[in-house]
């Protein structure tokens, strides 16, 4: 039997996801995350559940930007951890890598037996391109709202830029000078 | 030697975790010089093959790290890689995230969120351009990857169909 009326919510109360309700949404997120599951994660979470606000959102992801790690993933932990504490933070967090690890592992295996097939080996060198392509557009979308920061913001990510991906030096030793004096430049120009 | 991999990945892979500022991009110039350069885990070629993979599936770009372990020690690498590549930092997230909602509008929050940024641009930049360098070894790469960028920032169209068609177009041996 299927029940007559499904529970509604009150639109003026955020509604608030149970522990496996957190583990479904970001499971689906996941595996429809084709180039970042991001944009998936905002729609899903602040236009189609109602989970939060756009505001809220934003300022989870700036905590989830700011801690080291994949941005999406610490996205899920935050949020997660928000509601049902570790529970719900595992829950968010196991639903979002669950899908794109086996998927992974399934490609991963198929690379590793038929990657020296001279046919597959010629499409992915215009998939790595186009791959190429799709990161580089999304270094332009990052760079431009610098451009506003100004030209001391500017030159830091240059001098990441060339220390890491020219000279290739140790990304901790860059990070271990770089970030203070960022933070130093920034604290100094809000002064 | 194969648990000697293994302990490699888990030790390189968590130490990299706590320095993802900004993301699977920031290290993954770090994570080329490890797998590619020092341990002779992938070649240059499968470095950029690996990179297309993990960017053409679903689900978050870190995901790049589990094919690394893969083609370094098996299932069991690609579980001990994704695992320590997620595990600090998502410790540090959960732990910090509870204490710093407090600190949401303290000045030395702001700055030091502020400060990040143009960092983990840089290391962004640093990471696609070493990308970029594996997986372009010819003109028609190099155009086809300028091509996907353009139409990526300028369309909403799904990364899909331009996998597709640069697929298609080294399929029939353009590139």
């Amino acid at each position: 039997m299927i029940p007559p009326n499904p529970p509604s919510r009150s639109p003026e109360k955020p509604p608030h996801p149970t522990v496996p309700e957190l583990f479904r949404a970001f499971f689906m997120m996941a595996l429809h995350g084709f180039g970042g599951v991001l944009p998936w994660a905002r729609r899903a979470i602040v236009e189609e559940k109602h989970w939060m606000t756009a505001q809220e959102f934003n300022e989870a992801f700036a905590v989830a930007q700011f801690l080291p790690g994949a941005n999406v993933v610490n996205l899920a932990v935050v949020f997660g951890g928000q509601l049902h504490g570790a529970a719900g933070a595992a829950a968010a967090l196991i639903g979002l890598l669950l899908p794109p690890t086996v998927i992974i592992l399934v490609l991963g295996v198929l690379y590793s037996r038929f990657g020296d097939v001279e046919a597959l080996q010629r499409v992915l060198v215009g998939v790595a391109a186009a791959a190429a392509g799709l990161i580089g557009a999304m270094t332009v979308k990052m760079t431009l709202p610098l451009l506003r920061e100004g030209a001391l913001a500017l030159a830091i990510a240059a001098v990441g830029f060339v220390a890491v991906g020219f000279l290739r030096y140790p990304l901790p030793l860059v990070l271990i000078v770089l970030a203070p004096v960022s933070i130093a430049f920034a604290a100094w120009v809000r002064r | 030697m194969k648990l000697d991999t293994l302990g490699l990945l888990a030790v390189q892979f968590a130490l990299l975790s706590l320095f993802a500022v900004g993301g699977a991009m920031a290290v993954l110039p770090e994570i080329h010089r490890q797998a590619v350069d020092v341990s002779h885990w992938l070649t240059d070629r499968q470095f950029a093959d690996v990179v297309a993979i993990a960017q053409a599936a679903p689900g978050p770009n870190i995901m790049l790290v589990t094919l690394i372990g893969y083609q370094a020690a098996g299932l069991a690498g690609a579980m001990v890689a994704t695992l320590a590549m997620c595990a600090p930092s998502c410790l540090i997230t959960f732990f910090v995230s509870r204490i710093f909602d407090r600190f949401k509008d303290a000045k030395w929050r702001i700055v030091v969120q502020a400060g990040l940024v143009p960092v983990s641009v840089g290391l962004f930049a640093a990471g696609t351009f070493v990308v970029a360098r594996a997986a372009d070894r010819n003109l028609v790469a190099v155009a086809i990857t300028f091509a996907t960028a353009a139409v990526s920032y300028w369309t909403k169209l799904s990364p899909l169909w331009l996998f597709a068609t640069a697929g298609a177009l080294g399929y029939l041996g353009f590139v």
